[in-house]
């Protein structure tokens, strides 16, 4: 076991330091690696490219030996293939025959009939060719059935016997069928397939020159019938074969024929890759893509999410690049196809390591330095890579046991791929993912500058815009930036937003096109037919040394000096006299060209019909033997010097030979017909093409219906992703009337606003003057205003300081006044005092003021209240307190009080620019404190509004209770002195946190005076229970239950209460969970690496913290364990939310993420406008608030799809958005300067109701 | 390669076949619908909660069984046939139409049965869930595949071996859970003794008349098609419960 832990130490520890070693310096090392990647790739350039033509090599026939298996260093030039016997030695006798002197009487079909009736007696001659005692059955290639498929070429190709191939197959090899064929032409053209056709058609197969070379048609000009009659000997006899040249020669010498006769071509063909084995390879490489493509979209929290996973994949194909070109180096040549064990090359090499790497790296603490970090991130995930790698190391190894050659090979390419992904993985991809890091390190800070100088404000909005196109592009799919305001309601569908990006840089085209020339520039150049044949001979046509530079084996070497072997079709100029057959005149070739009917036909050979075969289809060879089911497939067969013959026949042999009917279907017209067939059939295509473009418009069209069937560029039309029901506010989302949501300002404040707390029914809110003011949340009306001691402006502010003072004096016990649902009337407080009309019009709220269940309520207030009723404890003596409250009330109401002191001056103000939010107190506290630590008054920190209670924090740590509606105090605690900066309101019982780490808990007491129970209201929603409400009547106290003196170190930064908990974060780093009844502490759960600034808990027991050090922890309440711990910001979580499915939270970083709940995958982020980042609120589980630059933003959930911005005001540039509070009606209340706004979202309202 | 020929197989349900009043197709689905049956009850509670989710996977996976039907099925042909796709391509169509289709059906029963047997084990999958593994497992599932089609073994034994020590391979890869080993080794059995059915009752016939080979690779394949099938199943269930974000 100590071995095992020091085995892991020494291998963590030699990580760290490799990871060091990579961020320092990182342009030496991608250089070493770049050349190392190059240097293993080099062997590769030997082999050669895929998809091009067969490849010849052409040898001397005088001096030919079977190669031998082994290969032979010595040979230079001979290419790896040629070893072993060939599959075939192909012996072509090439026939050229004529009628001449061509007669007048003779018709058309005379040009073909007799000279093809000639080869039967010529196969007859070949078949019963003997020298000593071998005979071409023993010597030929012996073939056995046809393939199955090809039933209907049963009785033209032979079968069982000798492969040898000749027009006279087409009658079976027998004279008499040939001489009965009415029509030949037909019985030739009856095979051929319809259409078109790329391999080699049976015509081809039989005749061995190209179908317009062959001279069988009616029309021909030429008159001269060209056809080969080819053999496949299986083993190769030299003398056998001179004997038959000896011997055709002899008996049809082919007097002007030089062709060379000692060149043997051997052709080795590549494999085939046909339909049926390109649907599995395309299927396979598709699954790879797919597995690269979700492979590569889980790197997240980079700078460049594409460079990254570029680099993966590179990683990956230059490991494989290697493996190969290693092996090739080590003389392992590569048997298997390698296209096809590729992509299982690639997914068994897999980038899960890569993966792994950078999420590791990433989420070490953004505050260290990049090497550290990089350092630390491999140590941590040292001894998993080096696990994997290791079983992969031994499942290899057992795969190579296999003992199966071919598994065996794979295996072996897939340890050399492995070991040097790992090479790779640790120098490259260590090295750019440093150079990453750093380089998002510096954009973060300059992005950050111009954010703490302060922004100019954007220009100035209009307060609904509607949707604009055209959009902005989208700098990156991933992060949804929002830009300029008069943008953001804009909703850009994902797809768009691709495409605008593949549109605007034309990437996908501009690298096909360029891949694209490229190959087919290497295709054409390296085809040995094409192009480098041609510039050879060219070269060589044009220089005088140009013959002895050409290679003596190029296969299409001139023959006369200086003849031109592409041109020798075209006209035929004879060099040198060329003898005629005795029978001709020197004029027959002159007058050839003019096409007089008169002309007699002439035989010439030409270099071009040396290797006949060069003309045909590439596949002529393959397609031959595949129909006997032998596959040429990384085989080679030897083509012999074709035997050439020609057949002179004299007119009268050819009238002798007709058949009856070859006369009656003899057009004297022949050019005409021509003509006109020629013109049918352009006419023919013509047509077709313009069908077949026709209906491929109408194809594309359809196709482009059905897949983007809704139109981009227009307002209001329905995403097709979206059916309804997706989205609890699916029409309002797209085509918003304007009238619908428009947001509804509640002015009054006198400076900025501070503290914000709801109910559903009634709004409190604190400025930083410390003025406090009640609205009605459903319609926007002030209700009460509660002045700040220090800001006294009427009498009745004097009554207020008055009574402060004398709440000190009882601190327990407070009048109470009350206000029941429908408002009785005002009992302490004139109206006239207020410097604003108090508005009484609670008259018949719709709704009762509930406890609600509200889960989605912002981190500013808790509304959870558990299921425990209320209770209305009695105590005697606080009713008769009450009364006497209530007396001394009013007898000091008149009477200034020696507490009274100036204006407080208004807290430091916070930075214009960025608000503190509640996740930030820890900073803001000591601020206050030295503003006013010795006065008696003093701002609110704190502020909770349940039923009609205002319970308010202040920094002197007094807990003051407010009726909400009156405006009176009700119930003032002063037990501790450190200032409150949180509190929470659940059920009778009031959480307070105070600046020095302790936790106060309270209890409220309402004492019935007159008994009666009373509920507010009937129960709006039956499943709650309704409020208890505070009579005007009943005595509230509130008393210190218990204090908990030391629950945190440092100051509590954030308090939270639902479920029967309460859960406080605190800066040292720890966040402690309390049970509410008894205050005793459950848990402390430590996590975090920096003070807490969030915490989310709800009704469902699901606690989330946030903290400094941008770490976001889920814990189960239950036991208190870790459920999982993200890193999602740069800098401090300012808020969390839940909901049901993911976590939202944001940071200072001004980034919005939305993690999957149950796995802690980030699924994507928002970004916010600069300073906005901490005003989120849900309103329903796909529906997010954020606030912005004078305008909130409703964002779907699902998809991270902004559906609508709602501007808040005229003037609202410069004003951030920087508390949110989602009501429980579906309203948001965001506070805005010194304005609230309530916005309604009804859509959803209706869907909630 | 005249043992690839042995493994490549063939249908023998000529039109004559349909004519006989007993289609091969609908034995097929009925042996397939007997496997449907038996869970049937199991499925049931769960399509009451989200049969649309339910469906709309059934199709997913029935497209996947489909299209690997047919890609393994142009695996298994023999190479040099190539040069005329369009007999090939008749013969895939015409003959055998029926087993992409039941390969489909087949498919989308064991998809579906792996995550709901998960649920009510009460063990949740969550070795390995994401579509990259998932991918891997297919990639790997159809190289299982190439390598039974294309390779030449000494004897059946090494072949099978071979076989069976990569689908246990496959199984540890990615799957790790006892529900889906024992799962994946009924498909196989299961699977195995219906074709041999089939091939006995002479509905369907392989090429060669050496039909151990083919025996000796077969229950592999699908065990290991089975446990790819009930990966990509189980997250296709993971991915409905819990949309997955494609962004």
């Amino acid at each position: 076991m100590a071995k095992h832990r020091r085995l892991r130490q020494n291998i963590s520890a030699a990580f760290y330091r490799h990871g060091l070693l990579c961020a320092s310096y990182p342009v030496p090392i991608i250089l070493f690696t770049s050349v190392s990647i190059l240097t293993c790739c080099y062997p590769l350039l030997k082999l050669p490219l895929p998809g091009t033509g067969p490849v010849e090599f052409t040898t001397g026939a005088k001096d030919y030996s079977v190669p031998s298996h082994e290969p032979q260093g010595d040979l230079g030039e001979r290419p790896d293939w040629y070893q072993g016997p060939p599959v075939a030695y192909i012996q072509q006798v090439l026939v050229k025959a004529a009628v001449s002197p061509w007669d007048s009487s003779l018709v058309p079909v005379d040009v073909f009939r007799s000279p093809l009736g000639r080869v039967f007696s010529l196969l007859e001659e070949i078949r019963n060719h003997v020298y000593t005692d071998r005979s071409l059955e023993t010597l030929c290639l012996q073939v056995t059935e046809l393939l199955p498929g090809l039933r209907r070429m049963q009785s033209i190709l032979p079968e069982h016997g000798c492969l040898l191939v000749s027009p006279g197959n087409y009658w079976q090899n027998r004279r008499d069928l040939f001489d009965s064929d009415p029509d030949i032409l037909k019985t030739v053209h009856q095979h051929e397939p319809k259409g078109i056709h790329t391999s080699a058609t049976l015509k081809d197969l039989l005749f061995g020159v190209p179908g317009k070379n062959t001279g069988v048609s009616l029309y021909s000009r030429k008159r001269v019938v060209t056809y080969t009659i080819t053999i496949a000997l299986s083993s190769y006899d030299a003398r056998f074969v001179a004997s038959l040249r000896a011997r055709l020669k002899q008996l049809h010498p082919s007097v002007n024929c030089t062709l060379r006769e000692d060149h043997m071509v051997h052709v080795h063909f590549k494999e085939e890759i046909g339909i049926a084995e390109l649907i599995p390879l395309v299927t396979t490489y598709i699954i790879l893509f797919a597995y690269i493509y979700f492979s590569t979209r889980k790197i997240d929290m980079v700078k460049s999410k594409w460079g990254l996973a570029l680099a993966a994949v590179v990683t990956v194909l230059s490991s494989l690049l290697m493996s190969v070109g290693l092996c090739t180096l080590f003389g392992l040549t590569p048997t298997l196809n390698g296209g096809s064990i590729f992509p299982y090359l690639v997914v068994v090499i897999g980038l899960e390591n890569v993966l792994v790497l950078t999420k590791s790296v990433v989420s070490t603490p953004v505050d260290l330095e990049v090497k550290l970090r990089i350092a630390q991130g491999l140590s941590s995930e040292s001894w998993s890579i080096m696990k994997n790698m290791a079983t992969e190391l031994v499942i290899i190894l057992i795969g190579y046991f296999t003992l199966v050659p071919a598994i065996q090979e794979f295996c072996l390419f897939a340890v050399v791929g492995l070991v040097s992904d790992f090479f790779l993985q640790m120098f490259f991809f260590t090295t750019v993912l440093s150079i990453d890091i750093r380089r998002m390190e510096l954009a973060d800070l300059n992005r950050r500058l111009p954010a703490e100088a302060g922004m100019p404000p954007p220009p100035k909005p209009g307060p609904l815009r509607p949707r604009e196109a055209p959009p902005p592009p989208r700098p990156s799919p991933h992060t949804i930036t929002l830009q300029a305001p008069a943008f953001r309601n804009l909703r850009l569908p994902k797809r768009l937003r691709v495409v605008y990006f593949l549109a605007r840089t034309r990437l996908a085209q501009r690298i096909i096109m360029v891949g694209t020339v490229i190959w087919i520039g290497i295709l054409v150049y390296t085809d040995p037919a094409g192009l480098r044949t041609y510039l050879a001979a060219q070269v060589s046509e044009q220089s005088p040394l140009g013959e002895a530079g050409l290679p003596p084996h190029l296969g299409v070497a001139p023959v006369f000096p200086g003849g031109d072997p592409t041109s020798t079709l075209s006209v035929l100029p004879a060099p040198e006299p060329t003898p005629l057959p005795e029978n001709q005149s020197q004029g027959h070739g002159a007058s050839r060209p003019g096409g007089a009917p008169l002309t007699s036909p002439q035989i010439s050979w030409g270099s071009e019909d040396e290797e006949v075969w060069r003309r045909l289809s590439f596949r002529y060879w393959p397609s031959l033997f595949s129909y006997y089911n032998i596959t040429l497939a990384k085989r080679y067969i030897s083509i012999l010097p074709v035997i050439p013959v020609t057949l002179h026949l004299n007119p009268q042999e050819a009238i002798e030979m007709r058949h009856p009917q070859d006369t009656q279907h003899a057009p004297r017209s022949s050019a005409k017909t021509t003509d006109l067939q020629t013109d049918l059939t352009l006419y023919k295509v013509a047509a077709l093409g313009l069908f077949a473009g026709v209906v491929l418009v109408l194809l594309l069209f359809c196709l482009y219906r059905v897949l983007c069937p809704r139109n981009y560029g227009q307002n209001g039309v329905q995403h097709g992703r979206r059916r309804r029901g997706d989205l609890p506010c699916d029409e309002y989302g797209y085509s918003p009337p304007v009238s619908e949501i428009s947001p509804l300002l509640l002015r009054g404040h006198s400076m900025d606003i501070e503290c914000l707390a709801s109910d559903g029914m009634l709004l409190a809110s604190c400025c930083l003057a410390g003025q406090i003011r009640v609205w009605d949340a459903q319609t926007g009306d002030c209700l009460t205003v509660i002045p700040n001691n220090g800001l006294r402006r009427s009498s009745s502010s004097g009554c207020w300081e008055h009574r402060d003072g004398w709440d000190s004096l009882t601190p327990t016990c407070e009048p109470d006044a009350l206000m029941g649902t429908e408002s009785r009337a005002p009992v302490f407080v004139d109206t006239d005092e207020y410097n604003e009309p108090p508005l009484r019009r609670r008259v018949t709220p719709s709704r009762p003021t509930l406890f609600g269940d509200q889960p989605d309520l912002t981190p500013l207030i808790d509304t959870n209240f558990g299921e425990l009723p209320p209770s209305h404890t009695t105590v005697g003596f606080g009713f008769d307190f009450g009364g006497l409250v209530e007396k001394a009330y009013k007898e000091h109401e008149a009477s200034p009080t020696m507490h009274f002191t100036a204006p407080t001056p208004p807290v430091t103000p916070a930075p214009p620019q960025r608000r503190r939010s509640l996740g930030d107190p820890p900073v803001a506290p000591p601020e206050r404190i030295n503003v006013s630590p010795g006065e008696w008054d003093s701002s609110v920190w704190s502020l909770e509004l349940r039923g009609n209670l205002i319970a308010a924090g202040r920094s002197s740590g007094k807990l003051e209770l407010w009726d909400a509606v009156e405006g009176t105090l009700r119930c003032c605690n002063e037990d501790g002195s450190s200032g409150i900066t949180a509190l929470a309101f659940l059920n009778n019982r009031i959480v307070a946190a105070r600046l020095n780490g302790s936790l106060d808990f309270f209890t409220v007491d309402i004492n019935k005076p007159l008994g009666l129970l009373q509920y507010r209201g009937p129960p709006g929603r039956a499943s709650l229970p309704s409020s208890p409400c505070y009579s005007s009547e009943d005595v509230i106290s509130c008393q210190l239950t218990r204090s908990v003196q030391c629950a945190h170190q440092k100051p509590i930064t954030v308090l939270r209460a639902a479920a029967g908990r309460v859960v406080t974060g605190s800066q040292d780093h720890t966040v402690r969970v309390y049970r509410l009844e008894d205050s005793c502490c459950l848990f402390t759960l430590q996590g975090h690496s920096g003070g807490i600034t969030a915490i989310y808990i709800d009704q469902t027991m699901v606690l989330a913290s946030g903290g400094q050090d941008g770490a976001i922890c889920l814990w189960d309440v239950l036991t208190g364990s870790r459920v999982s711990h993200v890193y999602g910001h740069r800098g401090d979580v300012t808020s969390l939310v839940c909901t049901n499915s993911c976590v939202i939270s944001s940071g200072l970083d001004d980034l919005i993420c939305i993690w999957d709940r149950s796995t802690g995958i980030k699924l994507y982020s928002i970004q916010q406008e600069v300073g906005c980042g901490s005003s989120l609120g849900v309103i329903s589980d796909s529906l997010l608030v954020t606030g912005g630059h004078g305008c909130v933003s409703f964002w779907d959930l699902n998809y991270g799809d902004l559906l609508q911005t709602v501007y808040l005001g005229q003037n609202s540039e410069g004003q951030h958005v920087r508390q949110l509070l989602v009501l429980d009606n579906a309203a948001i209340v965001c506070d805005f300067g010194s304005e609230l706004s309530l916005v309604y979202v009804p859509s959803v309202l209706e869907k909630l109701d | 390669m005249p043992q690839l020929e042995d493994r490549c197989w063939s249908c023998s349900c000529s039109p004559g076949m349909k004519s006989k009043g007993f289609p091969p197709a609908s034995r097929a689905r009925e042996a397939m619908s007997a496997v449907a049956g038996a869970v049937s009850q199991a499925v049931c509670s769960l399509r009451r909660l989200h049969s649309a989710g339910l469906v709309r996977r059934g199709v997913v996976l029935f497209a996947v069984g489909v299209f690997l039907a047919l890609v393994l099925y142009l695996l298994q042909i023999k190479r040099n046939v190539v040069l005329f796709p369009e007999e090939v391509l008749d013969t895939l169509l015409s003959s055998s139409w029926w087993i992409p289709l039941s390969c489909g059906t087949a498919a989308a029963v064991v998809g579906l049965l792996y995550p709901c047997l998960d649920s009510h084990l009460g063990e949740p999958h969550k070795f390995k869930r994401e579509w990259a593994s998932v991918m891997r497992c297919i990639a790997v599932f159809v190289g299982i595949n190439h390598a039974s089609a294309k390779l030449d073994f000494a004897n059946n034994m090494q072949l099978s071996l071979t076989l069976a020590a990569l689908s246990l391979g496959l199984w540890w890869t990615f799957d790790r859970s006892r529900s889906g080993f024992g799962l994946g080794l009924t498909t196989a059995l299961l699977a195995t003794l219906i074709a041999q059915l089939l091939v006995y009752n002479g509905i369907y016939q392989y090429t060669s008349p050496e039909v151990r080979s083919v025996r000796s690779w077969l229950p592999c394949i699908f065990f290991s098609g089975g446990v790819t099938v009930g990966n990509i199943g189980r997250q296709l269930a993971m991915g409905s419960a819990e949309k997955p974000h494609s962004d």
